[in-house]
Order: structure tokens, then C-alpha cells, then sequence
């Protein structure tokens, strides 16, 4: 029996952070409910344990039913029938598989019919199924739809759309159009409020609409007539049964084929406002877009821990001259470092996930009762960290994805070349992962700014606080060392004062103290397990290298030699 | 609950995952070397009693098993895909039973739960493969029987409609209640544990494992009843011991032999149909075929 969650050592050591208790007691806040509910836990303990147990069902959905689906669902793919998607078969088998297993609502109050689980145990889920098909994670990561309907919406929309999901409702969010992507200023959709029925009503197209023809979807539109910015954009809830909007087609896209991408037409679709006016993109998108950020990170380390180990278990079939091709030093160094990169990611990913965990539960726990100062002072810390290490991992494990599978699928050779491996449709499921809910350079738009106001700098110190193990102390001195060049470059730039130098080097900066936070992350993984400690060594050797590299690029170029790339727009 | 299903399972060591330590010096099984799984066809069984129990409004399923203390493991698994409660018989003086005896057993039990309306339970377990326990078990009760059940086709208060899969074909079969059925590994695999009821019934515990413990168990099943295994011994079923355990198990063990396999020497056939003849008759006569 394959179980994805039990195979993989690391999701246990992840779940059993020391952070999670902190994470459990908000959650839970201080097991009120304990009582109430035959399902809630009664203790930390208990609390972790069900985190587990269930991880573990859906390991073996994953690893049972999922997994061996996921090639038919890439060959084959969703239908559009009559303007409707029709998932393939299988994807509808493994949505089944999970809605029986009753885990849909992980993250919702129980009072919804949800599992009240953190965030984490649900970004875990989600790599575990995108190790088994990438696809399907989407389908089953847009849960989250329901925390933002969960965080923003009024009572009454709660009351009623809440339970659908953990019934096994599935969600979406249209915000792309034809003409705003990146730019999601520029949406056009159109919401007009009828004041007779005192309803809203939707028209206009959508594009590129992952599960676009979802049970209930969230939908960003212009209710603010003459407007052209953010400020005239609300959020709206629009429910299928309605049948006002049409899927156009459904994409034909290079991987995710489970996945259905579509093109929806708007007419007259009633829905309902979800929070305020005019919040739509300014503050609803932007949580919506913050976890859906790092359900692509999930699906990023789940991609990856498949190619990993493809690549792992091919090395070692594979003979020639004599010998299995992963006593090669070119093999080897490869599978070493794919190793880091997945270590990396993961560690960074579950960081991140503790940071979202504690300030939304604050949040909620608000609701409930006044936070002390101490936990005032918490979210406020926390939901800082959470905004700047999202858009980190985002473009941290989304890149490793790409990189471990294009190694992963080199080892293979030319079989890798071949439809007959998974290592193709793994390398061609990785390339939207740096793509979508922010192309990498986006995502370092958004980071540089915990760059520049020391954000990360400060969890650097916090970090090398942590390190305590006389035998970790060498590698320590080399992340000092690496510190001190960060700083250096830093402040050149800084000093620089030019917006565009910054902008020009602001992918570096970001990957030279992304290199040294996850160094460090890696580095108290292996003080707390000594098995994370090879990755350590390998993660700080390379990025020590990558970071003198491009130190010495920053330090080289000149603020002229910045604007001479420019020529580029003269060049034919 | 006026509508009673139980499922008669047993925990079994996974022959799927023999070590080499399976077997003692002496030829017997070394049981402690084993891991246990639920009998897989039982599996089936429970999923065809949690398909009745979806179609028929206020019934119940209870999961019925005998075994040492450890065998709470499938009755806690039971309850984590949809059984509503279990019973653990467990006794010193069922040890040693035979297919009679623990059909004996199963059935004073049954009793001690009457009126029942339906028993389900695998068509055999893979460490005996005798296929016995479920018909003697009807026969006992004086019921009716189903076996190798591959399909639930329609179930009401009064009657129940099966299709069984046979060497040569398949039969419908309608039944009146109560009636036991035997299910075959063909028919659907258990649905998979459902995440609610684990987090509820993970703490099922039953007194003896309790006490192995040394925990405060009062307060436990004061406060939660649902989490309290039964654990029933011979008079709680009211069984007479002459028809327990070896005293009352007719099948004696005449001789264990450790079978290895060694290719010792080739035979060599000619292509005619004398030599064909032959080999067909040597593979009848040694059961490798036939």
C-alpha cells in the first residue's frame, strides 16, 4: 500500500515544529470546544496526533488512488460539454475518494462542518497530492476560496456557502481577463446592483480561470462605474446553480492537463457582495492571492518530490559502463543537489505556513476575545513575516520545482525525452508553477520590500541565535561570512539611491538573503534531526558560491552599465 | 436502533509480509514475528454492511470479533470507516478453537446480540482459508445463507438481493431476514477511514487494555460511552466450555511440514502428445493445477 504521507519522513518532522504548539493553542483556542464537538481535540497532543492520522488518509488517497490516475488524467484530460467542464473520470474518482474520506473544510471552524485544522497540516495535504498529480492539487488547493469567504464575507453568506465546501463544493477564483493579468487593476468585468431586487449582477469575460466552472466562485468586478483602478474593484460570490455563466473553452495547455483552464462568459450572473465595496482587489484579492501563493508553493514541493524521486529511483536502475549510472560524479552531484533544493523549498514553505497560521489565528481568536498585548504585538510581527516570506517561497520553490524536474528529466536521457516516464509530464506540470499567481519577477516585487525595510535582515539574527550546536558552528561561520556580503551589497545599492538599480538588482538581493534564510532554516532542521544535515552542507556550499557570484556581479556593475542594457530597446 | 448488521472479522497475521522468522523451529507459526491486518475480505464485508446501513434509515452496524486484546485494532478500524460500535470476545478458554468451536463462539454471541437482522463477513481468512466459519456461524443460528457475495443489488427491512460470484458464472439471490453472507474480494473495497471519525474514535479503548495502561479509565467512559470497546468472555455469552477451544474443536493437527522450494532437476518433454498427457496427469495428481 503506497501512502505518500507516511513515506515521506520529513512531513512528520515538519508537523512536529516547536512552533505548532503555539500554532494548536490559538487554533484551538485553548480547546474551547473540546467538549462540544466529539471530533475536536482535547490537548496539543491530541491535536497533533489527528493532524496526522488524517495526513495519512490522505497519503493513501494520494498514493492509491490519485497517483496511479494521474497519467489517463494527463493523456486524456476534462471535457467541455454543452459550455460545461466535465472533469476526466479519474480526477472526478479522486475528488470522490477525498469527499468520502470527509476531509474536504480543513481549515474551516467546525461550526461550518470543517476540521478546524492550521494552515500547515492543509499546505502538507496539498504537497502530498501534488506529488501524486499536480493537476489535481489545484482542484483540491482552491479550497481556500472558503478561508477568504471565511475571513471577509458577512455571517449570512458564511452560514449558507461555508458548509457547502466542507460537503465537498468545489471553488474558484476569477480575476484574470483577457486584458488584465499581472495588471489586475485593469479589470473590467462589470457588477451592477439592481436596487429593485437588491441584487448584483455580473457581465463581462474571464481567462485562464483555473476550475473555472467550480461550484462557487469568487469573482473580482468593477461595481464602481467610471472608475479605472484597484479602488472601483469588488469581490463577488457567484454560485453555479445559478447558470448564468458559460465556459467558452477550456485551454489547451502544455501540462496541469487534469486541471480545467477556462474562458467564462458572464451574462447577467446574479452574486453576491462579498465584504465591502470597493476592498475588492486592495485587501480580498490580496489574502485570496497570498494563499493561493502558497498553495502553488505546495504544489511546487510536491512536484518536486516526485521528480526527486523518479530521478533517484532511475539513477540507480539505469547501468552503463558496467555500473549504475548514479555512481557518476555528474549523476551523484545532480541527485545531491535536487536533494537541498527539496529540502529548501520544504523548509522554507512550512516556515511560511507557521507565519500565515499564527497571524490569521490571532485574527480569528480577536473575534473572540480581546488579545493581550503579547499577542497584539504577535499578529502584528507575524502577519509582517507572512506577507514578505510568502512571495519568498512563491519564487524559491516554484524555480527549485523547474530546476529539480529539468534535472531530474536529464539523468533519465533520452528516455526522459520519451512519454514513456513520469519525469515528462512532472517537467511539463513544473513550468506553470513559476508562471501563475505571479511570474517570479512579481513575486520579487513584492519581496524586495522586506529587503528594504530589514525584514528579512532581522530573522537573519533570529536565525543565528537559534544555532546552538558546537558541531553546526562551522557551517554558521560561513553563513556569518555570507551575512556580511549580503550587508556590503546591500547598502551599495542603498547608497546608490536609484529606484532603477534597485529594481535591477532586486532579484539578486531577494536570492541572496532567501539563500541565508533558508541556510539557516536548514541548519536548525539538522540541529533538531541530524539527517537534514548533509542538505544543510550542500544548500550553504552552493548558495555561498551563487551569492559570491552575485555580489561580484553588483559590485562590477556600474550605475551606467545598468542603463547601457537598455540598448536592448534599439537593437533589432 | 431497530435495524441490527454485524460483521464477523478477524485480525489475521499479513501473509502478504512473511519475514523469515514466520515460521518457529518446530514448523508452527510464530505468531509475535507477524504484523496483523484486518482479514482483507472482511473489509469487503464491512463496506457491504456500511452500504445497507446507508440505505436503510436507524440501523446499525456492530463489528463482531474474537481475539487476543490486540484484535481491538480492527475493531477501532472498523469505527474509523462507519461502524457504529464493537465487541471483543476474549477469553483464555476460547483459545485453541477450531472452525466449529469459533463458529460456536460467534454464534452464542450473535445471540447475546439477537434480534439481529443481517451478518456479514468475509468469505475467508487468508491464514486459514477454510472458507468455514461463516456457514456453520448461519447454520448455528438456523438462518439463511449467502455466499461469495460480489454486489449488494437491493436491501429493505424484510429481504435482501445478491449477486454471488461463482466458479462458472454469477447468481441473483433474494433472501428473507435475518441471513448471513459471506462476501467475496471481488465485490468493492472498503471505503477509506473518514477523517471525523477517526479523530473521534482514535481513543476507543477496551478494559483490559486499559488496565495494561494503568489509566483512569472511569472518567473516560463516564464522560464518552462511544469510546468504550465491550470485551466479552464465556459466560457473558452464555457458552458451554466443552464446545470452546481445543475441548471443543474436532480438527486435530496431524503433522506440520516446513515446505521449501528447490529446482532440483529438469524434465524434459517431447513435443507429442504422450509426454503432454503425462505432464498434465503429474500436475493434476500433485494439486498444482486442477
Amino acid at each position: 500500500m503506497e501512502n505518500f504521507f507516511s513515506d515521506n519522513k520529513s512531513l512528520k518532522f515538519h508537523l512536529n515544529h516547536p512552533l505548532m504548539e503555539k500554532i494548536v493553542r490559538i487554533k484551538e483556542n485553548d480547546f474551547s470546544e473540546k467538549d462540544q464537538y466529539d471530533y475536536a481535540p482535547q490537548d496539543v497532543e491530541d491535536a497533533i496526533e489527528n493532524y496526522e492520522k488524517i495526513l495519512e488518509i490522505i497519503g493513501e488517497i494520494a498514493g492509491e488512488v490519485i497517483a496511479p490516475n494521474a497519467e489517463i488524467v494527463d493523456a486524456e484530460g476534462p471535457q467541455l460539454i454543452n459550455n460545461e467542464v466535465h472533469y476526466h473520470p479519474a480526477t472526478q474518482e479522486n475528488y470522490n475518494a477525498l469527499v468520502e474520506a470527509n476531509v474536504m473544510g480543513m481549515t474551516l471552524p467546525r461550526k461550518y462542518q470543517g476540521l478546524n485544522f492550521p494552515i500547515l497540516p492543509f499546505v502538507m495535504s496539498n504537497e502530498i497530492i501534488a506529488r501524486a498529480d499536480a493537476s489535481f492539487s489545484n482542484i483540491w488547493g482552491l479550497q481556500d476560496c472558503a478561508e477568504t469567504i471565511n475571513e471577509f464575507a458577512s455571517q449570512e453568506i458564511k452560514d449558507k456557502f461555508l458548509p457547502l465546501f466542507s460537503q465537498g463544493k468545489t471553488g474558484a477564483m476569477a480575476l484574470t481577463e483577457p486584458d488584465a493579468g499581472s495588471d489586475l487593476q485593469a479589470v473590467q468585468l462589470k457588477a451592477t446592483y439592481d436596487e429593485s431586487s437588491d441584487k448584483w449582477y455580473l457581465n463581462g469575460v474571464k481567462r485562464f480561470i483555473t476550475n473555472g466552472d467550480a461550484d462557487i466562485s469568487l469573482v473580482l468586478a468593477r461595481s464602481e462605474e467610471g472608475t479605472t483602478d484597484g479602488r472601483g474593484l469588488s469581490l463577488f460570490l457567484y454560485d453555479r446553480r445559478d447558470k448564468a455563466v458559460k465556459v467558452r473553452r477550456i485551454e489547451n495547455k502544455m501540462g496541469i492537463h487534469g486541471s480545467p483552464t477556462c474562458e467564462l462568459v458572464f451574462k447577467n450572473a446574479p452574486a453576491l457582495l462579498v465584504g465591502q465595496r470597493k476592498l475588492g482587489l486592495i485587501k480580498y484579492v490580496m489574502s485570496l492571492m497570498n494563499a493561493a501563493r502558497l498553495g502553488v508553493a505546495a504544489q511546487s514541493v510536491g512536484i518536486a518530490e516526485a521528480a526527486y524521486r523518479e530521478g533517484y529511483k532511475y539513477a540507480q536502475e539505469r547501468f552503463q559502463f558496467g555500473k549504475p549510472i548514479i555512481q557518476f560524479p555528474p549523476v551523484y552531484e545532480m541527485l545531491n543537489t535536487m536533494k537541498a533544493k527539496l529540502d529548501a523549498a520544504r523548509t522554507l514553505m512550512y516556515e511560511t505556513a507557521r507565519f500565515v497560521d499564527i497571524y490569521k489565528g490571532l485574527n480569528y481568536l480577536s473575534e473572540k476575545r480581546p488579545l493581550s498585548q503579547n499577542e497584539k504585538d504577535d499578529l502584528k510581527k507575524y502577519q509582517k513575516l507572512a506577507e514578505y516570506y510568502t512571495p519568498l517561497i512563491k519564487l524559491f520553490s516554484s524555480e527549485f520545482a523547474n530546476q529539480i524536474a529539468y534535472d531530474s528529466l536529464q539523468i533519465h536521457g533520452g528516455s526522459g525525452y520519451m512519454k514513456d516516464y513520469p519525469i515528462e509530464r512532472l517537467y511539463r506540470d513544473a513550468r506553470i508553477t513559476n508562471i501563475y499567481e505571479g511570474t517570479s519577477q512579481l513575486q520579487v516585487v513584492a519581496a524586495i520590500r522586506g529587503v528594504t525595510n530589514n525584514t528579512f535582515r532581522e530573522m537573519v539574527d533570529e536565525y543565528a541565535s537559534l544555532i546552538t550546536h558546537p558541531e553546526l558552528q562551522d557551517l554558521k561561520s560561513i553563513l556569518v561570512k555570507m551575512t556580511s556580503q549580503y550587508d556590503y551589497v546591500f547598502t551599495k545599492i542603498k547608497d546608490a539611491a536609484n529606484q532603477e538599480t534597485l529594481d535591477f538588482h532586486a532579484r539578486r538581493l531577494v536570492e541572496m538573503i532567501g539563500n541565508i534564510i533558508i541556510s539557516y532554516l536548514l541548519l536548525y532542521d539538522a540541529q533538531r534531526n541530524i539527517e537534514f544535515l548533509n542538505s544543510a552542507q550542500t544548500y550553504i556550499k552552493y548558495s555561498n558560491a551563487q551569492n559570491t557570484q552575485y555580489a561580484g556581479l553588483i559590485t562590477s556593475l556600474e550605475e551606467d552599465d545598468v542603463c547601457s542594457c537598455k540598448n536592448i530597446f534599439d537593437l533589432n | 436502533m431497530s435495524f441490527k448488521i454485524v460483521v464477523l472479522a478477524k485480525q489475521v497475521p499479513d501473509t502478504a509480509n512473511v519475514t523469515q522468522d514466520a515460521m518457529k523451529e518446530d514448523g508452527t507459526v510464530n505468531r509475535a514475528a507477524l504484523p496483523v491486518i484486518f482479514n482483507p475480505e472482511d473489509l469487503h464485508a464491512l463496506e457491504m454492511a456500511l452500504r445497507v446501513k446507508d440505505k436503510i434509515k436507524d440501523s446499525e452496524v456492530i463489528l463482531l470479533t474474537m481475539g487476543p486484546v490486540r484484535a481491538n485494532e480492527i475493531i477501532r478500524e472498523a469505527l474509523f470507516h462507519g461502524a457504529d460500535k464493537g465487541y471483543l470476545l476474549t477469553d483464555r478458554r476460547f483459545a485453541g478453537s477450531d472452525t466449529l468451536a469459533t463458529s460456536y463462539a460467534l454464534s452464542m454471541a450473535i445471540k447475546k446480540l439477537w434480534p439481529v437482522n443481517l451478518i456479514f463477513t468475509g468469505r475467508q481468512a487468508i491464514d486459514g482459508d477454510t472458507a468455514q466459519v461463516g456457514p456453520q456461524t448461519a447454520e448455528k443460528l438456523g438462518i439463511p445463507q449467502i455466499t461469495y457475495a460480489e454486489e449488494l443489488i437491493d436491501v429493505d427491512t424484510s429481504s435482501i438481493t445478491i449477486k454471488r460470484r461463482l466458479d462458472r458464472g454469477i447468481e441473483i439471490i433474494k433472501s428473507t431476514l435475518p441471513c448471513l453472507i459471506t462476501v467475496n474480494h471481488s465485490s468493492p473495497r472498503c471505503r477509506f477511514r473518514n477523517a471525523k471519525l477517526v479523530m473521534k474514535y482514535k481513543k476507543a479503548t477496551s478494559m483490559s487494555e486499559l488496565q495494561d495502561r494503568n489509566e483512569d479509565y472511569y472518567d473516560l467512559f463516564e464522560s464518552k460511552p462511544y469510546l468504550k470497546i465491550d470485551e466479552w468472555g464465556v459466560e457473558d455469552i452464555n457458552a458451554d466450555i466443552k464446545w470452546l477451544g481445543l475441548s471443543g474443536s474436532p480438527t486435530k493437527v496431524k503433522k506440520i511440514e516446513n515446505v521449501v522450494f528447490k529446482a532440483k532437476e529438469n524434465l524434459v518433454l517431447a513435443d507429442n502428445d504422450n509426454d503432454i498427457d503425462k505432464l498434465m496427469k503429474t500436475l493434476i495428481n500433485s494439486h498444482i493445477i486442477g
